[in-house]
């Protein structure tokens, strides 16, 4: 394999990781923040495809990825609206609007399960009509996906800062303290669970177009993936200020891309790819548990070493 | 102040395991009133203070805190009137936040798009100064770092931080060390009584039940038993108190953690 290509590939996996992390991010506002595992992450993520490519399709590429994070909105507010109002459990609620956004992503895509956007004008057309005759001219697609990371990543750190943003991490760290600063936790649930769902659509709408086609499929096993990625940044960042672990969630989403590049050149075929991200998840968890388990784990064997030895004496 | 009339409250209903916790209690405090309340393990304590507090809705009966009906206001309403603390003091505080984001949360001031101001941060800083406990200079670490009696501390400034009209005292220094428990109930008397604040405390201490405030409640089986006060709760002792438990319940009161005070 020439150096050409290796690039190549490491170019692909950036471009994918930075559309990606934007469900990351989500993850990062629902998951450890709010503390809510929102299983409905992959029919929103097709969810803000579909919409986004059905509004590119009738020449509006702009509004789509405004389109998108509306429909994101809504899907996240129904989450919401079913585990706190409703009392549906609220894993369980992630799973129903999963399944139920399965048809009505095929209903927008008016009973299609594929949508093709080889000639639609997209974002990612548009820039590179912009950038045509500058150096960035071949990058178009990694100069769209990095504005929109810095954008959003920039939007979240304010707004986690802001009172509305205090109250939303409480409410995953200590929602009875939430109550007693006379804050509803059903208001502050609502509100991080339809920011975060607004964030997967727009990835999910922004990967449509880069690839310039939306199949129903698209977001399936998105959930494990932007875990496993949050999980990795988490690992790498540690602890600090949000700014800090917002980055150190989008570094994460760039690495399983190119942890997952990397299993693709090793001959793996593409229908294992769903089972590598599974092995990460598993392994992202797990490694941190045996690394504190890890000392108890020696002293009782040299325990029993001694015990052993006395035993022999 | 606080006017509750008739309040009941029974759990699980029609099943074996029914057990009424609220029995018609009644109980009017005069703004400024500070009432310890004693009471056995299972006497309704701490559900009057759930009912009070909103993490419930009663069966039957009115709860009126200044002119306003909170009978069944959610308990994030309630929250704006009233302040508590719990035995447990992780309850109080959010341990992955820093302090100063804390007290922001409990001060809750300016609107939901509002960041910390500079003035906030200062006004933070002079009121955790005065628990000398140094965690003025702390303001941006996570609140999880800071020890039981330390986070009991800021719970304190927090559920005061907005003068509340009633404070609820759930045995709020029984899970600290003497010491430390000495300390934050010093605190506590400064600032209810700076505040002229209107007070409940439950508490298994029978000297701090006679001494603090200026009226004693005894609980039993989901009622006010015992309601002393002015001269009657000066002249009385500990053995008097615990001779007015028996002859109110005609039972002997075997709660070690009561009688050693």
């Amino acid at each position: 394999m020439d150096f050409a290509s290796v690039l190549g590939l490491g170019q692909t996996a950036l471009e994918l990781g930075l559309i990606c992390s934007l469900t990351v991010l989500a993850l990062f506002l629902s998951y450890s923040m709010l503390n809510v595992c929102d299983l409905s992450t992959d029919g929103c993520f097709t969810l803000g495809a579909t919409v986004g490519a059905v509004v590119a399709l009738s020449g509006h590429p702009v509004l789509s990825l405004f389109a998108a994070m509306l429909a994101g909105v809504c899907s996240g507010f129904l989450t919401s609206l079913l585990q706190t109002r409703m009392g549906v459990d609220s894993l369980l609620s992630g799973i129903v609007v999963n399944t139920g956004l399965y048809s009505i992503n095929i209903a927008i895509m008016g009973g299609a399960s594929l949508l093709n956007l080889n000639k639609t004008e997209t974002v990612f057309s548009m820039m590179k009509k912009l950038l045509a005759g500058t150096f960035l001219q071949g990058q178009y697609k990694l100069v769209v996906a990095l504005l929109a990371v810095a954008a959003i990543v920039v939007v979240l750190t304010l707004f986690l800062r802001t009172r509305l943003g205090l109250a939303i991490r409480a409410t995953g760290n200590n929602p009875g303290m939430v109550r007693s600063s006379s804050i509803n936790t059903v208001f502050t649930t609502t509100v991080g669970l339809c920011i975060s769902g607004s964030f997967t659509a727009l990835s999910g709408c922004l990967l449509a177009q880069a690839q310039k086609a939306v199949d129903i499929n698209l977001g399936t096993g998105m959930v494990t993936i932007a875990l496993a990625s949050l999980l990795i940044g988490g690992t790498l960042m540690g602890k600090g200020g949000i700014f800090k672990r917002a980055c150190g969630v989008v570094l994460g989403a760039i690495i399983f891309r190119l942890v997952y590049t990397i299993a693709l050149r090793l001959n793996m075929p593409a229908f294992m790819l769903k089972l590598v991200s599974s092995v990460i998840v598993v392994l992202a968890l797990s490694i941190p548990y045996f690394k504190k388990q890890w000392p108890n784990l020696r002293r009782r064997m040299e325990l029993r070493r001694q015990a052993a030895g006395k035993d022999g004496v | 102040m606080l006017t509750i009339k008739e309040l009941s409250k029974t759990f699980n209903p029609g099943t074996v395991n029914e057990r009424k916790a609220l029995s018609g209690l009644s109980l009017t405090l005069q703004s400024g009133d500070f009432a310890t309340i004693i009471g056995a393990n299972g006497a309704g304590k701490s559900t009057l203070f759930n009912a009070i507090g909103g993490t419930f809705l009663t069966d039957s009966g009115r709860i009126v805190l200044d002119g306003e009906d909170i009978t069944l206001l959610p308990e994030y309403r309630r929250a704006k009137m009233i302040g508590r603390l719990f035995q447990d003091p992780m309850r109080g505080t959010a341990p992955g936040m820093t302090i100063e984001e804390n007290l922001a949360l409990a001060a809750g001031r300016g609107g939901w798009l509002s960041h910390i101001r500079k003035e906030d941060r200062e006004l933070f800083r002079d009121r955790l100064a005065l628990l000398g406990m140094g965690l003025e200079d702390r303001m941006r670490q996570p609140v999880g770092l800071l020890s039981g009696g330390q986070r009991q501390a800021l719970a304190l400034m927090m559920s005061t931080i907005v003068p509340p009209k009633l404070l609820l005292l759930d045995e709020h220094t029984a899970a600290l060390d003497p010491a430390t428990a000495e300390k934050v109930l010093e605190l506590t008397k400064s600032i209810v009584a700076e505040n002229h604040l209107t007070c409940l405390m439950v508490t298994h201490n029978m000297h701090s039940a006679l001494e603090l405030g200026n009226r004693t409640l005894m609980m039993d089986a989901g009622r006010i038993i015992l309601d002393v006060g002015g001269a009657q709760r000066a002249q009385m002792t500990v053995q008097d108190l615990l001779e007015q438990f028996k002859a109110g319940v005609g039972k002997e009161l075997d709660n070690d953690r009561m009688l050693l005070s």
